[in-house]
């Protein structure tokens, strides 16, 4: 079980004097379960590529293969696959819409055809799951900070019960706590529910705490792919395409250069913190 | 001189339900008082919902007090006779810069500004000139803004602004939806500002990175003035800023987690070279 992506082409304006080449000759494979960071700097391709993988944009070269199936065959359920791969866009919280969080929850799940018991079971389940506490549910979602409106909006999409969550920069415009609140739920469903999490992120901070995997896009092409911590060993890479490692990377990098032996490959505070004291026998 | 003061600024919204029945009032800014020299660097933190953009707001009249006085440059921002005089004394960039940028061509876009002031035709092209160069964005100035990068497209908003001659920037989170290298050209671009033209800044933001060479920081909590010093004295503090939703630097956070493993390293660390330097200092390096 995984998403393949097979030499994944995207022109867009091919009919006009500026056809734009989107996306190029991309090939990866994610597997079930896995937590990947996207990382690349804006029109990268990072959002266009992940549009493609429930099937809103379609490649003009390639194909897709969720669970086996290509996604582009003449008989294949797109309505199924985007009920499986559930996208939250950027700001999601502009898309609420209903008079209470719970009825905004029930929307997507009451389209699916579901019955009302069933509805309301999976909007409490996925509002429980992303930490909103009760006495929320029955306010109007536009009273609610930001940090729950869009904990109500990732709640709207996991109430589809996808089995592969999208996150295109979901933090952005968030105080420090409200982002660290946000990603340890996001870590918590990947870990308790084993949902295939993709998270698409401008912090490199945030990237190095959480994934398990990192896909760092530069011009509609794959620079580098890996475990956090081989990926930012190339943070000279990186910077020359407008990125960055976390700044305890440098940190650890600049203490070397004067004389400490330290690993430099810690991408946390914490790691970096134990490996200083390390080399420092303390 | 002060260019920014606020008198126990108090501003307060009525929360009315679908039919237009009050639910409630709610005090966004709560008596604030505070004094912003010329020249100063304001970094202004406070986690969403602590009112930081209701008090910006207040700074180029979009909002009047409901209680309390607000005097940009030593104009009272409730008398109506002097709004225009105080937006072009103070002026403001937001989060989006798409919402921002409103010409066909970057120089057009940043010549609005002065256009509506009625500024001679001449001295609107030396001013669009000389805003763009001062943000690092005179090269593109013949561009589409649509062409542009999101650090590059908020560079132009700014120079939009600095074409009116204001004497202070307010920047509510300027940085928020760009990508790191996009945020570095902005931060960089205002810190510039502030140091050559010695423009007043008022940069609002959730990155703690961004505030480190701010000459003050205000922390908002409930809507009141929280925490107020230079960023040494507030990133000292690393519990206090947890509780109150916030952060401080990577580099802030390592040296206080070497501290806690017994090394011997000051508060309040805030740079890479600072953290090197003490670790020299005392002998660990």
């Amino acid at each position: 079980m995984s998403i393949i992506l097979d030499h994944i082409n995207y022109i867009y304006g091919e009919d006009t004097t500026t056809p734009v080449h989107a996306l190029k000759d991309i090939c990866l494979q994610i597997q079930d379960g896995e937590f990947v960071g996207i990382i690349g700097h804006t029109g990268s391709g990072k959002s266009t590529l992940m549009q493609h993988l429930n099937g809103l944009v379609r490649a003009t070269g390639g194909h897709i293969y969720y669970n086996g199936e290509d996604i582009y065959d003449r008989d294949y359920d797109m309505k199924k696959l985007r009920s499986k791969v559930g996208l939250v866009f950027q700001y999601p919280e502009h898309q609420l819409f209903e008079i209470d969080v719970f009825s905004d929850v029930c929307f997507g799940p009451k389209n699916l055809g579901l019955d009302r018991k069933e509805t309301e079971l999976r909007a409490y389940d996925a509002l429980r799951k992303v930490g909103l506490p009760n006495e929320l549910f029955y306010q109007s979602p536009f009273e609610l900070s930001g940090g729950q409106k869009r904990r109500v909006a990732i709640a709207g999409v996991l109430a589809m019960k996808p089995e592969v969550l999208i996150l295109d920069e979901p933090t952005a415009g968030l105080d420090p706590k409200g982002r660290d609140e946000i990603l340890q739920q996001v870590k918590k469903l990947q870990t308790e529910t084993g949902m295939t999490i993709l998270l698409v992120s401008h912090s490199m901070e945030d990237v190095a705490e959480y994934v398990d995997r990192i896909i760092v896009m530069n011009d509609g092409s794959v620079l580098l792919e890996g475990a956090p911590r081989d990926v930012f060993s190339h943070y000279e890479e990186l910077e020359a395409v407008g990125l960055a490692a976390p700044q305890v990377t440098y940190i650890l990098n600049e203490f070397r250069k004067n004389g400490l032996d330290v690993d430099t490959s810690a991408i946390t505070i914490g790691e970096a913190a134990q490996e200083i004291a390390r080399a420092l026998h303390r | 001189m002060s260019i920014i003061k606020t008198k126990n600024l108090t501003f307060e919204y009525i929360r009315r339900d679908e039919e237009g029945n009050v639910e409630g009032i709610t005090t966004a800014v709560d008596d604030v008082t505070l004094n912003v020299r010329a020249g100063e660097f304001i970094a202004i933190l406070g986690h969403n919902g602590s009112g930081k953009s209701t008090l910006a707001k207040h700074i180029n009249a979009i909002l009047h007090p409901t209680e309390g006085t607000v005097w940009v440059d030593g104009r009272d921002t409730s008398d109506e006779s002097q709004v225009w005089e105080i937006r072009q004394t103070a002026g403001m960039v937001f989060q989006n810069p798409d919402n921002q940028i409103i010409g066909q061509v970057v120089e057009e876009d940043v010549g609005f500004g002065p256009e509506n002031m009625g500024v001679p035709t001449q001295e609107i092209w030396e001013r669009v000139a000389e805003s763009l160069r001062a943000v690092g964005m005179y090269q593109y100035r013949k561009s589409s803004p649509n062409k542009l990068s999101g650090g590059q497209k908020q560079r132009v908003s700014i120079a939009g602004v600095l074409a009116m001659h204001p004497k202070c920037i307010i920047l509510d989170e300027p940085t928020a939806m760009l990508d790191p290298n996009g945020r570095r050209e902005v931060i960089r671009a205002v810190r510039g500002l502030n140091d050559v033209e010695k423009i007043t800044v008022v940069l609002i933001t959730h990155y703690m990175e961004e505030t480190i060479h701010a000459d003050r920081i205000f922390v908002m909590e409930s809507g009141r003035v929280a925490m107020e010093g230079t960023p040494k004295e507030i990133f000292s503090q690393v519990e206090r800023l947890k509780e109150l939703r916030l952060d401080v630097p990577q580099v802030t956070l390592l040296a206080h987690e070497l501290k806690g493993r017994g090394l011997r390293l000051p508060d309040g660390i805030l740079t890479t070279q600072e953290l090197v330097e003490a670790m020299k200092r005392n002998g660990y390096l």
